[in-house]
């Protein structure tokens, strides 16, 4: 790295440490940190190309794969109900997605702009709705689903989805909308414009970012949500992809490590490559959502 | 009329909370007074109960295996958070230093928070495999243990084994959330502190941390509660087993309730963590308001 001014400026005080310090106190520590957590994906991708007979290991190298197989992606795709799993929770996520956020987008608005009488209580009561955890809901929940007929039905899913999305979206993009200056909708009010007209052409173009954020957060938590579609679906073609390959794949003490993680790889990859694209909104959802 | 009643900040907001109202008193607020009275009655799967006031209660605090699971459920939350808490600082702290290719280590470094937990934990359920683990092999041919570890076998062991897994899982929403708080500390108070000649504890332990605090509230309540709730790292990797020893209150109630059909029983479960979860929302919420003094300094 060249000593110029410049660089010396963009480099904050770090000139106050020396190199060798630098390696113990910041590069040994990260490299062991993403050793550390990516270490369980390299070898859930490794062990999905294995052939059987390495799954042993006793004698090769078992970090290495020898001769890598596309079998237990084959096994699972065309032998499990895999495929269908996919496009369940394709759909269920999607769906449930969607109405979280048109739900989300009417609720955050009204109370961060409307200002209703009880707008402000209102609020508060999202935020607790948010910390309301699926795991002490499921039982009655699962009661609910029954008598309403939806039991085993992908209905089940995208009803109740919402009852965790709806909290959180909405909280997040209240942080949007209180971003927007207060001024332009003044304007547009001035100029005649209706409540909904600001709402379609203002605050909502202006909110995408928000909007992004929102939507890939309730995409990534539909698509790995386990408790609701462990007890609501019971038949084996209707199931999700986290609960189908950790419930479908397994035959009695028969342990198909190689089909499971190739699933386990497959059923990461829709969030992985969603998330990979929006990292950024991602980071600032996540980060909003605790911070505001 | 129609119009002008449209422009009534009140009758429109109303208009605009309907949808998520609608869903919210329904699937949310509604399953949990459900929940209450399910659980003060002997429901079971397919028939219909009776009010038995608090004998589910008094049953199961007097029941070992919830006594057991309510322990399992303090020290799981306890340990992890805190591991989860000094381990994320430090890599938050690491993160805010000036490295290169920091996005990208920051987009891989939180791919264990994303990837659904029920298939990362397939993979550690591998990773801890009896027979076959890497993670005992390789401490084998390093020559530091003669026999293989049994991960899962053991009561204590499977308590660390599930402690550890949650640790991965969730050191990554703790830095990065930590991280993006310590961006928004000024860079001139450190200057300042450097030409008055401060260690780097004194660094860390007057600036960066009182600087925090507000957001390391926020954070912990947060990852207190997702621990506290867990259910899904439990239930693949072993279903709480051996012995109970891993059983948290939520499979528990998973258990009782759905495989064992005891809807009621199973409910009281469930209504037994409220109490804690309020101690959490309350922290939570005075976190909150402390943070208001400084907001003016947030992106």
């Amino acid at each position: 790295m060249s000593n110029t001014v410049q660089e010396r400026e963009t480099q904050g005080m770090e000139f106050l440490q020396s190199l060798p310090r630098r390696w113990v106190t910041i590069y040994i520590p990260l490299a062991i940190f993403v050793f550390v957590l990516l270490f369980p994906f390299y070898w859930m991708v490794i062990t999905s190309f294995k052939p059987d007979a390495q799954l042993g290991m006793h004698s090769t190298n078992p970090f290495w794969v020898v001769a890598p197989t596309l079998q237990h992606f084959k096994d699972l795709i065309f032998n499990t109900p895999f495929p269908e799993w996919m496009l369940n929770t394709l759909i269920i996520a999607i769906s449930a997605t969607f109405i979280s956020l048109f739900a989300s987008v009417f609720a955050a608005y009204a109370i961060e702009r409307l200002r209703f009488q009880g707008a402000k209580q209102v609020g508060v009561a999202i935020f607790f709705a948010y910390l309301v955890p699926p795991s002490i809901l499921f039982i009655p929940l699962a009661s609910i689903v029954f008598q309403l007929g939806l039991f085993d039905t992908r209905w089940a899913l995208i009803l109740t989805y919402p009852t965790f999305l709806i909290p959180f979206c909405t909280w997040l993009l209240m942080g949007y909308f209180r971003s927007i200056p207060y001024e332009i909708e003044e304007c547009a009010l001035i100029d005649g414009a209706t409540r909904w007209q600001i709402l379609t052409k203002i605050i909502l173009p202006l909110a995408v970012p928000g909007l992004i954020s929102a939507g890939i957060f309730a995409f990534t938590l539909s698509w790995n949500e386990y408790i609701y579609a462990l007890t609501f679906i019971s038949s084996t073609d209707a199931k999700t992809v986290a609960v189908g390959v950790v419930t479908g794949i397994i035959e009695g003490d028969v342990y198909h490590w190689g089909e499971l993680m190739a699933g386990a790889v497959l059923g990461s990859v829709p969030v992985a490559i969603v998330y990979s694209f929006f990292v950024e909104y991602y980071v600032s959802g996540m980060t909003g959502a605790v911070k505001e | 009329m129609l119009s002008r009643s449209l422009n009534n900040s009140n009758v429109l907001g109303l208009l605009f909370m309907l949808p998520a109202a609608i869903l919210l008193v329904f699937f949310l607020a509604y399953p949990l007074g459900l929940g209450i009275w399910l659980g003060s009655t002997d429901t079971s799967l397919g028939g219909t109960g009776h009010w038995v006031g608090l004998d589910n209660y008094i049953y199961l605090i007097h029941d070992p295996i919830a006594r057991l699971a309510l322990f399992n459920t303090i020290f799981y939350t306890v340990v992890a958070s805190v591991i989860k808490f000094g381990l994320g600082l430090w890599l938050a702290l690491v993160l805010n230093q000036r490295v290169p290719f920091k996005t990208l280590f920051r987009s891989l470094v939180l791919l264990p928070w994303i990837v659904p937990t029920a298939l990362s934990a397939l993979a550690f359920w591998w990773l801890y495999d009896a027979q076959f683990s890497v993670i005992s092999w390789t401490l084998v041919k390093l020559g530091l243990i003669n026999h293989y570890i049994d991960f899962l076998g053991t009561p204590w062991h499977a308590r660390f084994s599930v402690i550890g897994m949650n640790i991965w899982r969730g050191i990554p929403f703790v830095a990065i959330t930590l991280l993006a708080g310590l961006q928004t500390i000024s860079p001139a108070l450190y200057e300042a502190a450097a030409i008055d000649g401060v260690t780097p504890w004194q660094k860390f332990r007057h600036i960066t941390f009182p600087l925090l605090t507000p957001i390391i509230a926020v954070v912990m309540t947060f990852s207190v509660l997702f621990t506290f709730t867990d259910f899904q790292l439990i239930y693949v990797l072993t279903r709480g087993g051996p012995l109970n020893a891993t059983h948290l209150m939520t499979t528990l109630s998973y258990q009782r309730a759905i495989t064992g059909g005891a809807l009621g029983e199973g409910s009281a479960l469930a209504i037994m963590m409220v109490p804690f979860l309020l101690a959490a929302i309350l922290f939570s919420y005075f976190g909150l308001q402390r943070r208001a003094w400084q907001r003016g300094g947030d992106k």
